[in-house]
C-alpha cells in the first residue's frame, strides 16, 4: 500500500479522536489510574474568580517541603469549609498562589484565608486569656511590611466558646487587646497530629501529638510551669487558655475541658489545618467579576471564529487547491490542539488565547512558505511532484529554526511565570508552545500528505497552473 | 529586481521618527506603569446608570480613608454605556474595599455598586515581577543570538545574524513602547500584565520572522557566493518579500483586526499594540536586520562621517 494512504489513515484516526476529545458532551477517560475529566479549563479573567497570592514575610526563613505543606492545609482547609475547586500552587521559594474560580464573594474567602493562619502556644503565665482576645507574641516578630492596611485589626471571635479548660472563664468582653508581648513556646510546626477522644463520662477531650522537638520543648516547659496557663493562639488571637495540671513529657497533651463533641471536633479541626508551618501575607488580589469574564469570553471567541474565516477564505483565494488543503490543515491543527489543551488540561486565559493565535500564526506562516516555494519551483519548469519535494525540503530548515527559536522563548517565560505566580506568562507560554509543537506536526505530515492526494486527483497539474495561484 | 537595501539608511531614520517621540514622552513622563508592576489598587466598579459620582468626590471618599494618590477615570461598560468607574489608588487590602464600597453606596445614594475588577497589589512582589521580567526577556535574547549563530553556523559570521536578529527586536520593543507611550497620553493606556504578553507576542512573532529571512540568505550563499554580500541579501529578501506580506495580512491584519473590532473592551489596548507590534516585526526583518547585515558586512561605519560611496 502507498506510503501516502498510511500516513492518511494514521491522519484519520487522530482526527477522529481528537473531535471525541473536543465534544463538549466528552464523559471523559478513565484507563487504570490515568483519569481525566476532559472538561474545558477556563482562566479567572474568562469565567470570573479571584486570585490571591499569598508571601512569606521576609524575615522569616522557610524551606520548599514548608511551603508545599502550607499550599496543601490551605488547600485541605478550603475544600473543609465548601469553597469549590479551590486550587493553592507554590510558586517559586516564598509564594503561594490560590484561585478560587467563580468565586464572587471575596470577603467570605479572604476571611477563610486569614483564619487558617499560623497556630502558636503561648506562655501567659497565670493570667487565663479570655478568647477572642488578640494579642502580641514574640514569634517571628514581623512587623508590617508594605502594607499600610495592617489585617489584624479586626477579631474573630471563635464559635468554641466552651473550649476553656477546667477553671471558670472570666466574663471579660472579648474584644480587648492586651499590650504585652508573650512568649511563643511552640507552634504549629511542631504538632504531628490532632484527634477527638471520648471519655467513658460521655465527656469530650482533645488530644495532641507534638513531634520529638516539640515533645522536648513541651516537656522542659511544662515541667517548671505547672498550673500555668498555656494559651493556644491562632493568628495572634486566643482560641483556647487551658492550664497545665501535669508536666507533659511525651510530646502527647490533651486538652481537658466541657467539650461536647462538636465544640471539640471544631477546636481539632482550628488545631488541625490551623497549623501552618509559616506565616503568609496577602501580597496581591484579584477579582475578575463574573459578568466581565463572560464578556471577554463571548466576544473573543466571535472575534476568534470572524478572524479564522477570513484567514480561511484568504488562503483559498489566494492559494487555490494547496489554500484549500492547508485550511483543512489548519482546521485540523485547530482541533488536535483544543484536544490536547482538554488533555492536559491547560486553563484557557486571555493571555493564553493570544498564544494560541501566535501559534496559529505560526501553523499559517509554515503553510505559506511552503506554497510560495512551490511556486517558485513550478515556474521554475519543475513537474508538480518535483516541486513539492523540492518545496518540503527547502522550506524546512526556516519552519525549523523560526519555531525553535520560539519554543526557546516560551521555555524561559515557562520559568519566569511559574516563579512567580505570574499565571498570566505561564499559560501564554504553555499554549504557545503546544500550538508550535503542533503546527510544526500538521505542516509536516497533514498539509503534505493531502497535498499529495489532492494533486493525483488531477491530471496533467503542471498544464493547470491557475489550480496552484500561478 | 527591486533595490530594497539600497535605501537603508532612509529606513533606520524613519524607524528613529517612530521611536523618538514615544520614547521623548517616556523621559519626560516616566513609563506609565500599571499597578501590575509598581504596586497598588485597582477597583473597577459597575454603577447601575450612567449618573456616575463626581470625580472630586470619590477623590475626597478615598482621601478621607487615607488614601492619597487616586485616580479615576470613567469607562464604557458591556452594555455601551459609560456607566463603569475605574479607580486606581495605593494598595489596600479587601476588608478597605468592603468598607469603601459601602461608604460610596451611602455617600453617593446609590443602591447597587458591582465590582467588576478589583486587582491589588503589594508593592514588594511588584517590584519582584518588574525586575524578573526584564530579567526573562534579557534571557530569552540570549538564548536566541546563540541559537542563531549555532543555527547559522555553515555561513561566515554567524554571530552576526544572532545580534543584529536582536537588535531588530530590541527595535520592535521600542516600537511598541513607543505606541503605548503614545497611548498613554491620548487614552490613558498603562503597562498592565496585557501589556506584557502583547510585548512577549511580539518578541516571539519578530525573531520567527528574522529568521525566515536570514534562511533565504543562508540558504543563497551557498550556491551564489560570488555575488557581492548586498546584492545576495536583497535578492534574498525579494524572494522572501511575498511570504512576508501574505503572513503578516494573515497573522496581523485580518485576526488581530477582528480581535481589536469586536474582541470586547478588555482586549483592545492589548489588539492594537500587538497590531502595530507585529507589523513592526516584519517591518523591521527586511529594513532593520537585513540592512543591518549589510552595513556590518560592508563596515560602513567607516565611512559614516566622510562622503557616501557611490555603490553604497
Amino acid at each position: 500500500m502507498n506510503r501516502r494512504y498510511v500516513n492518511l489513515i494514521i491522519i484519520l484516526l487522530l482526527l477522529a479522536l481528537s473531535i471525541w476529545i473536543d465534544l463538549p458532551s466528552n464523559p471523559g477517560i478513565k484507563i487504570g489510574s490515568f483519569e481525566r475529566s476532559l472538561e474545558t479549563v477556563l482562566g479567572l479573567d474568562l469565567r470570573g474568580g479571584m486570585q490571591v497570592i499569598l508571601s512569606v514575610p521576609a524575615e522569616i526563613a522557610v524551606t520548599q517541603q514548608n511551603l508545599q505543606d502550607a499550599a496543601q492545609i490551605l488547600e485541605n482547609r478550603s475544600n473543609a469549609l465548601g469553597v469549590d475547586e479551590v486550587v493553592y500552587q507554590t510558586a517559586g521559594e516564598r509564594i503561594i498562589v490560590g484561585e478560587y474560580p467563580g468565586a464572587s464573594n471575596a470577603e467570605d474567602v479572604i476571611g477563610k484565608i486569614k483564619e487558617t493562619g499560623q497556630l502558636e502556644f503561648v506562655d501567659f503565665g497565670d493570667v487565663r486569656v479570655p478568647e477572642g482576645t488578640v494579642v502580641e507574641t514574640d514569634f517571628g516578630l514581623s512587623t508590617s511590611t508594605g502594607a499600610e492596611a495592617t489585617p489584624t485589626v479586626e477579631v474573630t471571635p471563635t464559635t468554641e466558646s466552651t473550649a476553656t479548660a477546667e477553671a471558670t472563664p472570666e466574663a471579660t468582653p472579648a474584644e480587648t487587646t492586651s499590650a504585652t508581648r508573650y512568649h511563643t513556646v511552640l507552634t504549629g510546626a511542631n504538632l504531628k497530629s490532632v484527634s477527638v477522644v471520648r471519655g467513658q463520662l460521655n465527656d469530650y477531650t482533645v488530644a495532641l501529638e507534638f513531634d520529638s522537638e516539640g515533645a522536648d520543648i513541651l516537656k522542659e516547659w511544662t515541667t517548671t510551669n505547672v498550673g500555668k496557663i498555656l494559651g493556644i493562639v491562632l493568628d495572634k488571637t486566643v482560641i483556647s487558655s487551658p492550664s497545665v495540671n501535669n508536666p507533659i513529657p511525651d510530646g502527647q497533651a490533651e486538652i481537658i475541658g466541657s467539650f461536647t463533641n462538636e465544640s471539640a471536633n471544631a477546636l481539632a479541626v482550628q488545631l488541625r489545618y490551623g497549623s501552618l508551618p509559616i506565616p503568609l501575607e496577602i501580597e496581591q488580589i484579584r477579582v475578575i467579576g463574573p459578568t466581565l469574564g463572560q464578556d471577554s469570553l463571548d466576544k473573543s471567541l466571535l472575534a476568534g471564529i470572524i478572524g479564522f474565516g477570513i484567514v480561511m477564505l484568504f488562503m483559498g483565494i489566494y492559494y487555490r487547491v494547496p489554500g484549500v488543503v492547508a485550511d483543512l490543515a489548519i482546521i485540523f491543527y485547530a482541533l488536535i490542539t483544543f484536544a490536547i489543551f482538554k488533555l492536559v488540561p491547560v486553563t484557557l486565559t486571555l493571555p493564553g488565547i493570544a498564544g494560541f493565535l501566535l501559534s496559529t500564526g505560526s501553523a499559517l506562516d509554515a503553510n505559506i512558505l511552503i506554497f510560495e516555494r512551490l511556486k517558485e519551483e513550478l515556474r521554475n519548469g519543475r513537474t508538480m511532484r518535483q516541486a513539492i519535494d523540492l518545496a518540503w525540503r527547502r522550506a524546512w530548515p526556516s519552519i525549523r529554526d523560526s519555531n525553535i527559536a520560539a519554543l526557546i522563548t516560551a521555555a524561559i517565560l515557562f520559568w519566569f511565570g511559574s516563579t512567580f505566580g505570574a499565571s498570566f506568562v505561564k499559560g501564554f507560554a504553555l499554549t504557545l508552545a503546544l500550538g508550535v509543537g503542533v503546527s510544526l506536526m500538521t505542516a509536516f505530515t497533514v498539509t503534505r500528505t493531502l497535498l499529495g492526494l489532492v494533486v493525483d486527483l488531477f491530471k496533467d497539474p503542471e498544464q493547470r497552473p491557475g489550480l496552484f495561484g500561478l | 529586481m527591486i533595490n530594497i537595501l539600497g535605501k537603508r539608511y532612509y529606513y533606520f531614520a524613519l524607524s528613529l521618527l517612530l521611536i523618538i517621540p514615544g520614547l521623548i514622552i517616556l523621559a519626560v513622563k516616566g513609563l506609565p506603569l500599571a499597578i501590575d508592576f509598581k504596586g497598588g489598587t485597582l477597583l473597577e466598579l459597575q454603577f447601575p446608570s450612567t449618573q456616575l459620582p463626581e470625580t472630586s468626590a470619590v477623590i475626597a471618599l478615598y482621601n478621607d480613608m487615607g488614601f492619597k494618590e487616586v485616580q479615576v477615570q470613567t469607562a464604557l461598560g458591556i452594555s455601551g454605556e459609560r456607566d463603569i468607574l475605574v479607580i486606581r489608588s495605593p494598595f489596600m487590602d479587601d476588608t478597605t474595599k468592603i468598607a469603601l464600597v459601602e461608604q460610596m453606596k451611602t455617600d453617593f445614594g446609590v443602591s447597587e455598586i458591582s465590582v467588576n475588577r478589583f486587582d491589588s497589589v503589594g508593592p514588594v512582589i511588584a517590584q519582584q515581577v518588574t525586575s524578573r521580567a526584564a530579567l526573562a526577556v534579557a534571557i530569552a535574547a540570549l538564548a536566541v543570538i546563540l541559537y542563531i549563530t549555532y543555527a547559522f553556523r555553515g555561513i561566515p559570521h554567524a554571530f552576526r545574524y544572532g545580534v543584529c536578529a536582536i537588535i531588530a527586536m530590541l527595535h520592535d520593543i521600542l516600537i511598541v513602547f513607543s505606541i503605548t507611550a503614545i497611548g498613554s497620553v491620548l487614552w490613558d493606556w498603562q503597562m498592565d500584565s496585557m501589556f506584557l504578553t502583547a510585548l512577549l507576542t511580539v518578541i516571539g512573532f519578530s525573531t520567527q520572522d528574522k529568521i525566515v529571512v536570514f534562511d533565504r540568505i543562508r540558504e543563497n550563499s551557498s550556491f551564489l557566493r560570488k555575488l557581492p554580500f548586498e546584492k545576495l541579501a536583497n535578492h534574498s529578501i525579494v524572494q522572501t518579500l511575498q511570504r512576508s506580506i501574505n503572513t503578516q495580512l494573515m497573522t496581523v491584519e485580518f485576526m488581530l483586526l477582528s480581535l481589536a473590532l469586536f474582541g470586547g473592551i478588555t482586549l483592545r489596548e492589548f489588539a492594537v499594540i500587538l497590531l502595530v507590534g507585529l507589523l513592526s516585526g516584519t517591518y523591521s526583518s527586511i529594513f532593520v536586520a537585513a540592512p543591518l547585515l549589510v552595513v556590518w558586512e560592508n563596515q560602513e561605519w567607516k565611512t559614516w562621517f566622510r562622503k557616501q560611496s557611490a555603490n553604497a
